[in-house]
């Protein structure tokens, strides 16, 4: 067996180890990822970059714990979630841990148009007993909109809702910020903006993982991770 | 006769564009009884979103009454219109809103949460197997199209609604998805429920009772389904 282990390195928020993921659809095999091995430290800001099929959104997905690998190995937040290609971690044990460990952003904002900005902040606390109502304006006030709290998404502009959905985000105090083409729906201004906010959050030591293909976006980022096909084929 | 779930009455919404001002909503009208599904038809910038954003309380008209199980919503404050909504409105949207990171069961739960209500796991899986949905534990990006329909669905009547308000809800469908939401439509109107579709889609209006056609914020059109 030359299966891939683990580097015993508890503190890293995520790492990879050979880690590929192949979906199937019928009898066709997509091989969407393959033998990535890669880790993401505590303070650490990361840029995916790659063409569209690159398999950013997998990788994203893999790390945060939305999907699993069908090869190598995973661990998140210090919990395995595969090794030697087996799923150690059951469906309720990572429906968890994605809801305590992992802030995620997409491109679109999936806000729910008839709550307000701080109701759809919290609604990741679903399972909380206690009230995180003045946590929920704190970030919103954290992102710029202060002013906004009792609008909904309507009312807002593109970069004020995504600045909603990267507040909501925060919510769980996440370990890891993922975030997937986070300013593909906002022109070049409001990126700018969005971006600021990131650079400032990671400053705070917020560790992120952003995803985009977006060359521009990355050379503002320290680290870059380039995949092509599957493969990381620069900066791991 | 029982009181109406809806009784819209000479409803306007007017936006200031600049100087210009431009009515969305012009004198307005629409009643719906229990257990009536009524189609909403119009071009483009009709007024047919704005007239849902004002019938469930997501807007306040400009002028009008608007009243839903006899209660007359335009008197209400912000506060009140909030608890209101969630007891009696539910919502659908052509793209379906789910939160990506939640499963399937928890996205139905959220409604719930807000009111702090109790047995919201199994409510929420009640909800769903009404809707057909075996993959609870499913995240909305394992799931077709057709099955995050159900699952918003499941949301809008977990908290068991009289009004459901539904916004081009099969806008991104393709047709066997098409027929199953209509089902449960079908089954809903059959227990008393109000129902208002908004659709760009010919065949799914000929499905309701009666299809109303909406143009510069007003009805111009009305007839009954045969
Ligand atoms: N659920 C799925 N089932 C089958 N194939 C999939 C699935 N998701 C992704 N793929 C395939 O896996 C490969 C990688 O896709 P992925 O979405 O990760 O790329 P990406 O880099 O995010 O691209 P984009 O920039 O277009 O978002 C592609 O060939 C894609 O078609
Ligand atoms: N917030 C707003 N501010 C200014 N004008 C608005 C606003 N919302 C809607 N309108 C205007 O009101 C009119 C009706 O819009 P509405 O969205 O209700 O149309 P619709 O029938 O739903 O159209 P569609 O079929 O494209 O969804 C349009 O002229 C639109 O531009
Ligand atoms: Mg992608
Ligand atoms: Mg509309």
């Amino acid at each position: 067996m030359t299966e891939p282990a683990f580097d015993v390195q508890l503190s890293l928020v995520a790492e990879a180890a050979g880690m590929g993921k192949i979906y199937r659809r019928g009898a066709e095999e997509i091989h969407a990822l393959r033998e990535i091995s890669v880790a993401f430290a505590p303070g650490e800001f990361t840029c995916v970059l790659g063409p569209s099929g690159a398999g950013k959104t997998t990788l994203l997905n893999l790390l945060g714990v939305m999907d699993v690998p069908t090869s190598g190995a995973l661990r998140v937040a210090g919990t395995t979630i595969a090794d030697a290609g087996r799923v150690r971690l059951a469906e309720g044990g990572r429906d968890r841990l994605r809801r305590e460990n992992i802030g995620f952003i997409f491109t679109e904002f999936f806000l729910l148009p008839t709550l307000t900005a701080v109701e759809n902040v919290q609604l990741p606390l679903l399972w909380a007993e206690k009230d995180d109502h003045s946590y929920a304006v704190e970030l919103l006030e954290r992102v710029g909109l202060g002013h906004r709290l009792t609008h909904r998404p309507t009312e807002m502009s593109g970069g004020e809702m995504q600045r909603v959905a990267i507040a909501r985000a925060l919510i769980n105090r996440p370990r890891l910020l993922l975030a997937d083409e986070p300013t593909g729906n906002v022109d070049t201004k409001t990126r700018d903006g969005i971006f600021d906010l990131f650079r400032e959050l990671n400053a705070d030591g917020l560790t992120i993982v952003l995803a985009t293909h977006d060359g521009e976006l990355a050379a503002r980022i320290d680290r870059v991770i380039h995949l092509r096909e599957g493969r990381i084929v620069e900066g791991a | 006769m029982a009181t109406p779930i809806l009784e819209a009455i000479d409803v306007w919404r007017s936006y200031q564009r600049g100087s210009e001002t431009i009515h969305a909503l012009a004198g307005m009208h629409l009643t719906v009884q229990p257990g009536e599904m009524v189609g909403i038809v119009g071009r483009s910038g009709s007024g047919k979103t704005t007239f849902l954003n004002q019938v469930g309380c997501l807007d306040t008209p400009t002028k009008g009454t608007i009243s839903i199980c006899g209660t007359d919503v335009t008197a209400m404050l912000e506060k009140e219109l909030v608890a209101f909504r969630r007891d009696h409105i539910g919502f659908i949207f052509q793209l379906f809103y789910l939160i990506p990171t939640l499963t399937a069961v928890e996205n139905v739960e959220l409604p719930m949460t807000f009111a702090r209500e109790g047995n919201r796991r199994e409510r929420a899986l009640e909800a769903l197997a009404r809707v057909g949905l075996s993959e609870v534990r499913a995240l909305p990006h394992q799931l077709n199209g057709g099955d995050m329909q159900r699952v918003a669905i499941a949301r809008a009547l977990v908290r068991k609604p009289r009004l459901l308000l539904a916004d081009e809800p099969t806008g991104r469908l393709e047709h066997g998805s098409r027929v199953a939401i209509m089902d449960i439509f079908r089954s809903l109107r059959a227990e008393g429920m109000g129902i208002i579709i908004v659709t760009h889609d010919p065949t799914l209006a000929e499905e309701t009772d009666r299809i109303i056609e909406l143009r510069d914020g007003r009805v111009v059109d009305e007839r009954k389904v045969a």
